[in-house]
């Protein structure tokens, strides 16, 4: 029984992990229709802000929670303006220039940081629950991740915001012949996705040692969760995240959990030739 | 065709095979080569047949373990040498055919190769230990596979093909490869692979079979990928995992892209160009060497989307137009009319597809007989449909 319990909350941690990481990159793709592929150096930009300024004197949630995403969206608002700007509605060209991105913000966290692995304490204790130890953090990256999943949803059906963002990315023309800017919506959701990239690589900080190549361990479960989810956000990238979580932890908890990735990326292939459009594609259509 | 497509190649080739060690020194050639090799490959079917494969690294890494672990399992070096091109061939057959009839394409083509990439890449890091082995061959994991036979001249077995004799051999394999691969372009089969980048649905509506003429590019490039697997692997005498890793398969698209995607020569400078300054930069400290290949990327794709090659190439027409005034103002507009294999072409000419898809797939048939008759440019060959009909 309670071997179930900790099973449960590994399979829990192993979606929510998934859903974290991939939030920010499926708001970027489902409102503009852009493959950030830089999202994992993002996540690691989030980090490396979580941990220096946590060094620096920080209280640990503040710089997890807000300086991490603050860094993440101010960087973001940059590569918006200098880059991905200019390439709108070139799908190929914008994966090729961020993947160039991405490039160069590993080599220039290597310049700054150096080629190690910097890290820090997590917060939260563990504590024992029957025969088993659990990890009192995981608990915590299970709730951030629900709180995610719940913030965008209300942000995107209730406010006014979300209504504009929603419209935008049905309808460009329509929404600016409305007298919506399209090209100041896209920044802002560019700017939001970037915040919520460095918020998840912030919570993630104290899990992983990070070092300036972490970024490539988010952006293939990341990019295959956001593409396997489909075009809408929210429901594409739970449901994706809760498939790929549930089949890589189980396989992992039965053998290693290099097999375990490899399960997931597996599993990922079969269910893109299956279903082209993503998993939202075919069901819970036009939902968000 | 005789004189364009072999003659000239062969000529401009062997007299560079013999002046560029006057530059460099032939061990970082041959490495030069291979990558070229390997940049011609995805040229080829990304340039040509519009698949944008986001893991040619896996067959470029398949060929050099292929030919790794068959020369370990037979001790000859000459089978694995066709070893190494069959098993990416076939695997990429096999993998494409699950695609392409599967009808991916864009980004889910790109995640899907990626993806494969990736799953190479972790099986190979994480195949340590004795219970991966393939007959005598041990995969070794994250340390890769050492001490494998390397290629031998043919008629004498103790004769080793290394240093100046190993890049004499892989650059006259890359000039053949070339060779090949435009004469490929000149057939019906190469037309009807620019006619599938230009539009598909086109093309499909002429009654080409796309799923099958796709997979069988995709098998080709595979194959020659595997080729330059094979050069490195016996330029390195080593394989490891790295030759899957993402880097890896993000360079090989840098290079295309730099060097001019739709064309066969780009991808060559482009890899040649950027695998040598990478070398240069290897040798200093001061900035990161990573840092400079991303930079390079983005400001290729957002200054330079057609490449240095056709750049350069449209510059000395233009030049050489202005000086003589025998030159037609037509052959101005073809060289100016190359472009890059992206969707927004294909959007761009989705609104007359529902209208007069009869009458434009007979314009397609006469303009695509009309390319066949003049032979100017390899990537010309489906010249924009006249949309007025």
């Amino acid at each position: 029984m309670d071997y179930a319990a900790v099973v449960a909350v590994e399979i829990f941690y192993a979606v929510a992990v998934l859903v974290l990481i991939s939030a920010g990159l499926a708001v970027i793709f489902g409102m503009m229709r852009v493959i950030n592929l830089a999202h994992g150096e993002f996540l690691t930009l989030g980090g490396y802000a979580a941990i220096v300024s946590n060094k620096a004197g920080v209280n640990i949630y503040v710089s997890m929670l807000v300086m991490a995403p603050l860094a993440a969206a101010l960087f973001g608002f940059l590569v918006e303006r200098l880059i991905i700007r200019w390439l709108y509605g070139r799908l190929i060209n914008t994966m090729l220039a961020t993947w160039g991105l991405s490039l160069a913000m590993m080599g220039g966290f290597t310049m700054i940081f150096g080629n190690t692995t910097t890290g820090i304490a997590t917060p939260i204790a563990g504590f024992t629950y029957g025969r088993y130890q659990l990890s009192g953090y995981n608990l915590f990256v299970i709730f951030m991740a629900i709180a995610v999943a719940v913030g965008l949803y209300l942000m995107l059906k209730t406010t006014r915001a979300g209504l504009i963002a929603r419209g935008a990315m049905q309808n460009t023309e329509m929404t600016s012949a409305f007298g919506y800017n399209p090209s100041r919506v896209y920044l802002i959701t560019f700017v939001a996705g970037s915040a919520l990239a460095g918020l998840a690589g912030g919570v993630m900080a104290p899990l992983v040692g990070l070092n300036p190549a972490s970024g490539a361990n988010y952006i293939a479960k990341s990019f295959i969760t956001v593409i396997a989810g489909g075009a809408s956000i929210v429901s594409g990238a739970l449901t994706s995240a809760g498939i790929f979580g549930v089949i890589s932890q189980t396989v992992t908890l039965l053998s290693t959990p290099a097999v375990g990735e490899i399960a997931l990326l597996v599993v990922a292939i079969i269910l893109l030739r299956l279903l082209p459009t993503g998993i939202t594609g075919k069901f819970f259509k036009g939902r968000i | 065709m005789f004189t364009r497509d072999i003659l000239w190649p062969a000529v401009i080739g062997l007299v560079l095979m013999f002046l560029l060690p006057l530059v460099t020194d032939a061990y970082t050639l041959t490495v030069l080569t291979a990558y070229a090799m390997l940049a011609l490959s995805l040229g080829f079917i990304w340039g040509f047949a519009g698949i944008l494969c986001f893991g040619q690294a896996a067959f470029f890494g398949l060929g050099a373990y292929a030919f790794a672990i068959a020369s370990i399992n037979i001790g000859t070096p000459w089978l694995p040498f066709f070893i190494a091109i069959l098993v990416p061939a076939l695997f990429a057959a096999v993998f494409g055919a699950v695609l392409f009839y599967g009808r991916l394409s864009d980004v889910y083509l790109a995640v899907v190769t990626l993806v494969m990439t990736l799953i190479l890449f972790k099986f190979m890091n994480s195949s340590a230990g004795d219970g991966y082995k393939l007959g005598t061959a041990r995969l070794g994991g994250y340390n890769g596979i050492p001490g494998f036979e390397t290629l031998t001249v043919p008629w004498d077995s103790s004769e080793y093909l290394y240093d100046t004799s190993l890049y004499y051999f892989a650059f006259l394999l890359l000039i053949v490869v070339y060779i090949c691969l435009r004469l490929l372009l000149r057939q019906p089969f190469g037309r009807a692979l620019v006619g599938i980048r230009e539009n598909e649905l086109r093309a499909e509506l002429m009654g080409y079979d796309i799923r099958l003429l796709k997979t069988i590019a995709f098998s080709i490039g595979a194959a020659i990928a595997g080729l330059a697997g094979c050069i490195y692997a016996n330029w390195a005498e080593i394989v490891t995992p790295a030759l899957f890793s993402l880097g890896q398969s993000a360079e090989i698209i840098i290079w295309v892209i730099v060097g001019g995607a739709g064309t066969l020569m780009g991808p060559l400078i482009g890899a040649a160009l950027l695998g040598y300054t990478k070398f240069l930069l290897g040798q200093q400290s001061l900035i990161d060497n990573t840092f400079i290949l991303g930079m390079i990327l983005v400001l290729a794709v957002l200054l330079l989307p057609n490449g240095i090659f056709p750049a350069v190439v449209s510059i000395v027409k233009r030049v050489a137009a202005k000086f003589s005034t025998g030159r037609s103002p037509r052959s101005r507009a073809a060289s100016r009319r190359s472009k890059l294999p992206n969707k927004t072409g294909h959007q761009a000419d989705g609104s007359n597809r529902r209208g007069s898809t009869q009458s434009s797939a007979q314009s397609s048939a006469q303009s695509s007989a009309q390319g066949k008759s003049h032979n100017h440019r390899d990537d010309d060959g489906a010249a924009p449909i006249d949309r007025g009909q």
